[in-house]
């Protein structure tokens, strides 16, 4: 039966893939559906012969994939998480790789009137007194962590003093700007998946350019790898004057996503 | 609607490479999975079904109960046994197809081995006197007769086969949805849900849809043929 | 040899009361009895297919398993050809030269022009020739038979009844137990009456017709019900 045939081909050509030489990255979903390793990656590839696995997870996730030794490097976006997971001994050394940044994003009726300014705490202390509609992460991810991070410094105790405005649903990037799409509420979003939403209904950017939602990128090799010696080749060549104008130069319709800043 | 399926046929037609990757490991994870299960659920829903042992009935509800395991419950499951920390880390499995066929195989184990028992059981009334009139015992009378009902065993293959392709939560978790490794199609679905690509994700869907569709229509073919030549 | 069976007091539950008999090699033996007098029991507790409740069972010879065959009321094939089903019999029981044996037996009833059918789309009674002729390819020293004609017309009765008597012919010892008169009569050299679980007269079979000894079998000879 020709089902047996195709059966046999894939028996083959998997194990064959399985012979070639590979890291596993851990990596966050925003930083995937920007689309950067998809542009990335190839170039590594094709230098080294080194395959680069991504696994998306949230930042949270993506570190305890180091910890337990699954991944064999970290890309991440959360300095104060990233520099933990270093001195607790799971990672090696942290290399600063590329900032993008965060934008606040609404619905264009703008119930918490905020759009076009350019103060985002401001902008989470009208969202809290208007009790407009707000989607959140919920899910330890960087970006989840730099919503908290501006509740804190709106002098707001969010895990307090949330209400049923306040959305917690606990998935990536996507899904929340499905919800945020979907009810028309406020969210914060990184710009790359911002750029290649598809599904934005009702919202445009509020709030951008506070040099409060600057958003660093940090690369991390595992001490728990078994391929530490790849893994510091894939962190070599990204913090390399090679991979930085390689990330500087991924587009999305003719706009830059990302900024390398390796080396200070 | 119409945008998804113009999305779909658009795929289609194109006979993208990438398309072609995840609907081929979707084929590979989930027909494989379902060879192991058969391979161990058969033998186990026979035994089960013609052996009598203090406890039987217990393992037996417990048995049809299992048929019901969430998917994600089952990845987590095989994701503790296979990360690093894990106590089969050394074996390298996570994150790639393999781990991904062994989730599936503990998810369909159980319905394979539970219908089967079933339908041996049911046939074991018709044949148990006449075989061990002939002096076939144990073990041989139990592979007689499931290899005499062997066509409508294929109905269990099939439900075991439905419930891996359209699962997605164990093949995430143990899989990651590594681009061009470990993708497949109701991961590629959801991944394609999360950026807001609606039409694309239904075009996905349809594939799917249409390719489990078609391994039903060749296997109901298979069952009526050889209704015709073995009665 | 495994004959003489020797049944002690065997009895079964409530369908069959302690009953104690013994079958000899030789004329063929009818189990005789209304519907429900526990022929079908007996003759599995002979067979071996049931446990008795109490007494005890016993052959002469040894390895009495592989010496006795039974056909039951209806069929039971595998789904394969005629052939092989009568070849997986003889695979069970570990016989040389099976293929051979096998085409013997199915063209001694007549059955080897369909040979190589699936057996479940032959006729009911192709299907009770072809469990003859697997127990024949066996050649048991005893054959039970279990009311082997009931669901089939005249026609394949009488094909039947013409394989069970070839079986006799050739040595066999016949244990059939039926309900049709004509039957035992035409078949029988000797007859055991069975009336409600109860073993009540036994007979060479011209003597059991012309003069039955009890008023339970006279009974039944004229054609009535037992329990009326």
């Amino acid at each position: 039966m020709g089902l047996i045939r195709v059966l046999l081909f894939l028996l083959i050509a998997f194990p064959a893939q399985a012979q070639q030489r590979f890291i596993t990255v851990a990596s966050t979903t925003s930083t995937e559906q920007s689309g950067l390793f998809k542009h990335l990656l190839p170039m590594f590839e094709k230098k080294t012969g080194i395959q680069v696995r991504v696994v998306a997870l949230g930042t949270g996730q993506a570190l305890d994939m180091g910890r337990r030794g699954d991944a064999d490097v970290v890309f991440v976006h959360a300095k104060p998480l990233e520099e933990k997971f270093v001195a607790e001994g799971y990672g090696v050394r942290r290399h600063e790789v590329m900032y993008n940044d965060f934008v606040l994003i609404g619905p264009r009726s703008d119930p918490a009137k905020i759009a076009g300014g350019k103060d985002a705490v401001v902008a989470l202390r009208n969202i809290f007194q208007a009790k407009a509609a707000f989607v959140s992460r919920g899910d330890r991810s960087g970006t989840h962590f730099a919503e908290l991070e501006l509740w804190k410094a709106a002098g707001i105790d969010i895990g307090r003093d949330k209400g049923s405005w306040y959305r917690e649903i606990g998935q990536g990037m996507g899904p929340a700007l499905n919800t945020a799409s979907g009810m028309g509420a406020y969210v914060l979003s990184d710009r790359g998946t911002w750029l290649s939403f598809k599904n934005r209904g009702d919202l445009a950017i509020a709030v951008e350019g506070d040099r409060r939602l600057f958003n660093q990128y940090g690369i991390i090799l595992v001490k728990a790898s078994a391929k530490q010696q790849m893994g510091q080749a894939f962190i070599d060549w990204v913090i390399s004057a090679e991979g930085q104008d390689a990330i500087a130069a991924y587009r999305i319709g003719g706009e830059q996503l990302f900024f390398p800043n390796a080396g200070g | 609607m119409g945008e998804a399926l113009r999305a779909a046929a658009a795929l289609v037609a194109s006979g993208d490479a990438t398309l072609l990757g995840i609907v081929g490991l979707s084929l590979f994870v989930s027909l494989s999975a379902v060879t192991l299960a058969t391979a161990l659920g058969l033998p186990l829903g026979a035994a089960l079904a013609v052996t009598h042992f203090p406890g039987r009935r217990a393992i037996v509800v417990l048995l049809n109960a299992l048929m019901g395991l969430p998917p994600v419950v089952v990845g987590l499951l095989v994701y503790l046994l296979l990360s690093r920390a894990g106590p089969l880390g050394s074996l390298g499995l996570l994150f790639t197809p393999g781990a991904m066929v062994i989730a599936q195989t503990v998810l369909i184990l159980p319905i394979i081995a539970a219908l089967c028992r079933q339908a041996v059981e049911d046939a074991w009334v018709e044949y148990q006197e006449q075989l061990r009139s002939l002096g076939v015992q144990g073990a041989r009378a139990a592979l007689t007769v499931l290899w005499d009902i062997r066509f409508s065993l294929l109905t269990a293959l099939l439900a075991g086969l439905g419930r891996a392709s359209a699962e997605v939560g164990a093949v995430m978790i143990v899989g990651g949805n590594i681009d061009g490794v470990t993708r497949v199609m109701t991961t590629a679905i959801a991944l394609e849900t999360s950026k807001g690509d609606l039409p694309l994700a239904l075009g996905l869907g349809m594939v799917l849809i249409a390719v489990v569709l078609a391994l039903n229509a060749a296997a109901f073919l298979v069952k009526e043929a050889a209704q015709r030549r073995y009665g | 040899m495994i004959l003489p069976l020797r049944l002690e007091e065997v009895s079964f539950l409530h369908v069959l009361q302690p009953l104690s008999l013994q079958i000899e090699a030789g004329p063929s033996t009818i189990i005789l009895g209304a519907n429900g007098a526990g022929k079908s029991v007996l003759m599995r507790v002979m067979h071996g297919l049931l446990a008795p409740s109490g007494g005890k069972v016993s052959w002469s010879g040894p390895d009495p398993r592989r010496r006795q065959a039974m056909v039951f009321q209806r069929p039971v094939m595998l789904r394969r050809s005629a052939f092989q089903n009568v070849l997986y019999a003889l695979d069970v029981a570990g016989v040389a030269g099976a293929e051979r044996i096998a085409a013997d037996a199915l063209a001694e009833v007549g059955l080897g022009h369909v040979a190589h059918q699936p057996a479940r789309v032959l006729s009911g009674g192709e299907q009770q020739r072809l469990a003859l002729a697997r127990a024949w390819a066996l050649h048991p020293e005893v054959l039970f038979l279990d009311e082997p004609t009931a669901s089939l017309d005249p026609t394949a009765t009488r094909e039947i009844e013409a394989v069970i008597r070839a079986f006799d012919a050739s040595g066999t010892k016949i244990v059939m137990a039926t309900h049709n008169l004509g039957q035992a009569r035409r078949l029988g050299d000797e007859v055991i009456y069975l009336h409600q679980g109860r073993m009540v007269e036994r007979a060479p079979a011209e003597t059991f017709f012309v003069q039955p000894s009890t008023p339970e079998a006279a009974a039944f000879i004229k054609g009535e019900l037992p329990w009326v």
